[in-house]
C-alpha cells in the first residue's frame, strides 16, 4: 500500500465495503446523506476526470473552495486520485469582508502556485478577481462543468502512480500569515501517522467517529475525516456552521449512530456543557462513546469536569474524556492519553511554574495549580524538552517542546527558509512550552505569540496590521494578545491601540471601528476594544511591541476596574 | 411596547457581549452582518432572549435574514409572545 489511491481501491474491492457508509453527510433542515465507498469514489472520479481533461498534471497544487459539503468531499478525494496536491481554503463567510478574501486568496496562490482551484460556478467570478495575468492557475473548475463518469476506471487514473514520499495535500491555518505556511504532508507520513495514532485509540471497524470540525484545519482533516475514511470506520459529518448554532446536534447524532470517538477543542467543552437545553437532548444515549478527545488548544481539567457534570445523567462515562496535543507538522496526534482511564493531572507550585519554570508539588498554603496531562507520545514519536540553547532538560523541568517521528511534515510549501529554521539537528520545534512528568507529556504555554481561539490559529501581527488600517491609529501603536477565559474555556482577543485624541466619543467611534474592521477582515470576533491615549503601549529599548509586558499592564488595569 | 425589550438586549449585548457596559448600540445598528455579534454569542443572546421573554429563536433563524438589528429583533419577540 503506497498510496492513498491504492488503499481507496482495497477498501472499495473488500467484500463488504462498496455499500459500506464511509460518510453520513448531516445539514440542518435536511435528511442525513450516507455516502458509500462506491458512491465516494464515483463522485471523486468525475473530479479526478475533470482535472485531466484541463490538463492538470499529477504533482500540481488544486485549491478547493466548496462549502463544508458533498462536493468538497468529492473533490479532495478526485484531486488525489489524479495525483494532485488538494488544499482545502475556508469559504467565504457572509462576515467576512470580499476584499480581505481576495487578498488571501491572493496571498495563497503567490506562495503555492497552484495549477488549478476548484469553486462553484456562483463563486468563479469572485475567485478570477484574486487571479491575475502570468500567475500559476490555468484553471478555474466549477461544480457544473464536470466530466461525467460511467465507469470506474481505476487504471486511468494518474493517482496511482504517485511514490510514497510524495506530497498528497496541503495543510494551512488561517490568516494573511498562515496562508503562507502551507504543511506539505506526503502519503507515508499520512500512513505512518495513522497506523501509530489508530494503535493509541485501538481504532476497529465497530467505531463510529462523529465530527463537526471544519476539513480545513488538521483535527479536522485528519481525525475528522481521512482516518475514517481510509481506516473504513464510518464519519458522522455535520457542518460547523450547524454546530455552533446548535451544539445539541453533536448528541443527538452521536445517540444516532451510536458514536465511539469524536475530537473537540477546549472550548468545546464548556460550550456544550453551558448552551445545550435538556428539552433538545431528551433521551440521548451517550454511553456508546469510548473517548471524547481534548485536543488543538490547552486542555483544561476544569473544562472536562463540567462536561462530564453536564452529561453523565446521559450516560457520559468520564473516562471517555481523554487529552491529545497534536499539530499539523507531525500530520495530526503527538501524544494521546491512555484511552480508558482519566488523563493524569498533576498539582503544581504555581510560583515555581511562572518563576522557577519547574512543575514542583504543591506546598501548604501557596497557590497551586492543576495541569492535565496531554498523554504519552504516540508509537512512532519521540518527545523531549529543551531549553533556549537547544539542551535536553530533565523530567519536570519547563522548556520547549521539541519532536522526532516518521510522519513529519515534507516542509512548508515553496517555503524552504521556513522549513529549515523549524528543525534543530533534526528535532521539530514546536514553539509550545511543556514539561514531562513519567512519561507524560504537559503542555503549559506558547513561545510564539500565536493566540488560539476556539481551536482556530490567529497570528497578533495581523490582527495588529489590519488595526493600524483604521485612521487615527498610528503604525505601530497596536498591540494584539489572547486572554484565557476561564467561563469560555478558550481565549479571547484584545487589541489595544494608541490615538492622538483624548476625546471619549472619538476614542469609541474608533473602537468601534476597528472592532468591525478586524471581524470583517479576519473573522475573529474580537472581544475587548481598548482606545488609549498615547504613551499607554509599552515598548522594549528596541523600540519593538512587547506583547506580553502590554498584556500584563492591560490584565491589572482590568484588575483594578472591577 | 418594544422599548423595555430593546433596552435590555441593548444591556445584555453591552455587558455581556461586548464587554463595554457604557456602550450604546442603536436600534437600527446592524448587529449580525456588521460582526458586532459573533456566532458563539448569537447562542447566547438567543439562549438570553428566551429566559427573558419566554420566546424561543431556533437555530436555523440565528442568522441576520431573521434580525440584524434590535428593533427587529424586539418586533421578533413581540410577535412571538402572542
Amino acid at each position: 500500500m503506497t498510496n492513498f489511491p491504492d488503499r481507496l481501491k482495497a477498501l472499495h474491492a473488500s467484500r463488504r465495503t462498496p455499500d459500506r457508509v464511509a460518510v453520513y453527510l448531516q445539514s440542518s433542515g435536511r435528511e442525513d446523506l450516507p455516502i458509500t465507498y462506491d458512491q465516494l469514489l464515483r463522485g471523486a472520479n468525475a473530479f479526478a476526470s475533470t482535472l485531466d481533461h484541463e490538463s492538470i498534471k499529477p504533482g500540481e497544487v488544486v485549491i478547493l473552495i466548496l462549502q463544508h459539503g458533498e462536493d468538497l468531499i468529492y473533490a479532495f478525494w478526485g484531486a488525489i486520485l489524479h495525483g494532485a496536491i488538494p488544499s482545502i481554503m475556508p469559504f467565504l463567510t457572509e462576515k467576512l469582508s470580499p476584499e480581505r478574501y481576495r487578498a488571501d486568496l491572493s496571498a495563497l496562490v503567490s506562495v503555492t502556485k497552484p495549477a488549478a482551484i476548484i469553486t462553484y460556478s456562483e463563486f468563479a467570478g469572485e475567485v478570477q478577481m484574486a487571479l491575475k495575468e502570468g500567475d500559476s492557475v490555468r484553471s478555474v473548475i466549477t461544480t457544473d462543468q464536470l466530466e461525467q463518469q460511467t465507469n470506474l476506471g481505476f487504471d486511468a487514473l494518474a493517482g496511482f502512480s504517485r511514490g510514497p514520499e510524495d506530497i498528497v495535500l496541503l495543510q494551512h491555518s488561517s490568516g494573511t500569515t498562515g496562508l503562507q505556511k502551507g504543511v506539505a504532508l506526503s502519503h507515508q507520513a499520512v500512513f505512518n501517522q495513522l497506523d501509530a495514532y489508530g494503535q493509541s485509540l485501538s481504532l476497529n471497524e465497530k467505531d463510529v467517529i462523529v465530527s463537526w470540525l471544519p476539513l480545513y484545519h488538521d483535527m479536522g482533516l485528519i481525525a475528522g475525516f481521512i482516518m475514517p475514511v481510509l481506516s473504513g470506520v464510518p464519519l458522522v459529518l455535520m457542518s460547523p456552521f450547524d454546530w455552533v448554532r446548535a451544539p445539541y446536534r453533536l448528541m443527538q447524532s452521536v445517540s444516532k449512530y451510536r458514536g465511539t470517538l469524536m475530537w473537540l477543542p477546549n472550548f468545546a467543552y464548556n460550550f456544550s456543557a453551558q448552551k445545550i437545553r435538556d428539552r433538545h437532548i431528551e433521551g440521548v444515549d451517550l454511553s456508546t462513546l469510548r473517548a471524547i478527545i481534548n485536543c488543538s488548544e490547552p486542555v483544561r481539567w476544569e473544562s472536562h469536569q463540567a462536561f462530564y457534570e453536564r452529561f453523565k445523567a446521559f450516560g457520559l462515562k468520564l473516562e471517555a474524556l481523554q487529552t491529545s496535543y497534536a499539530m499539523a507538522e507531525n500530520v495530526f496526534s503527538v501524544t494521546q492519553s491512555r484511552l480508558g482511564s482519566v488523563p493524569v493531572v498533576d498539582e503544581i507550585d504555581r510560583e515555581a511554574f511562572m518563576v522557577e519554570r519547574v512543575a514542583k508539588s504543591p506546598f501548604e498554603g501557596r497557590p497551586s495549580m492543576k495541569m492535565m496531562s496531554s498523554g504519552r507520545p504516540i508509537a512512532n514519536v519521540k518527545v523531549k524538552i529543551i531549553n533556549e540553547q537547544g539542551r535536553e532538560l530533565p523530567e519536570r523541568s519547563i522548556g520547549e517542546i521539541a519532536l522526532q517521528s516518521d510522519c513529519m511534515l515534507n516542509g512548508y510549501y515553496n517555503r524552504l527558509d521556513l522549513s529549515e529554521k523549524a528543525f534543530l539537528d533534526g528535532w521539530y520545534l514546536t514553539g509550545d512550552y511543556g514539561y514531562i512528568s513519567n512519561g507524560e507529556v504537559f503542555v503549559s504555554g506558547r513561545k510564539k505569540d500565536m493566540i488560539i481561539v476556539g481551536g482556530k490559529n490567529v497570528y497578533p501581527q495581523d490582527l495588529e496590521m489590519l488595526t493600524h488600517e483604521i485612521p487615527g491609529v498610528h503604525a505601530g501603536r497596536s498591540v494584539a494578545f489572547g486572554m484565557f477565559d476561564e467561563i469560555q474555556g478558550t481565549e479571547e482577543v484584545v487589541i489595544i491601540a494608541e490615538v492622538d485624541s483624548e476625546d471619549a466619543d472619538e476614542q469609541q467611534k474608533i473602537a468601534d471601528a476597528i472592532r468591525l474592521h478586524v471581524t470583517k477582515n479576519s473573522a475573529i470576533a474580537l472581544r475587548y476594544v481598548k482606545v488609549v491615549s498615547p504613551k499607554w503601549i509599552l515598548k522594549t529599548s528596541s523600540g519593538k511591541t512587547a506583547r506580553s509586558a502590554n498584556k500584563e499592564k492591560f490584565l491589572k488595569e482590568l484588575e483594578e476596574n472591577k | 411596547m418594544t422599548e423595555p425589550i430593546i433596552s435590555a438586549i441593548e444591556a445584555y449585548i453591552a455587558t455581556q457581549v461586548l464587554k463595554q457596559p457604557s456602550r450604546r448600540i442603536a436600534p437600527d445598528e446592524s448587529l449580525i452582518s456588521s460582526g458586532l455579534i459573533d456566532s458563539f454569542s448569537l447562542m447566547d443572546l438567543a439562549l438570553f432572549v428566551e429566559d427573558a421573554f419566554g420566546v424561543r429563536i431556533e437555530d436555523t433563524e440565528l442568522n441576520a435574514n431573521t434580525f440584524d438589528t434590535l428593533t427587529q429583533l424586539a418586533s421578533l419577540i413581540e410577535s412571538r409572545k402572542k
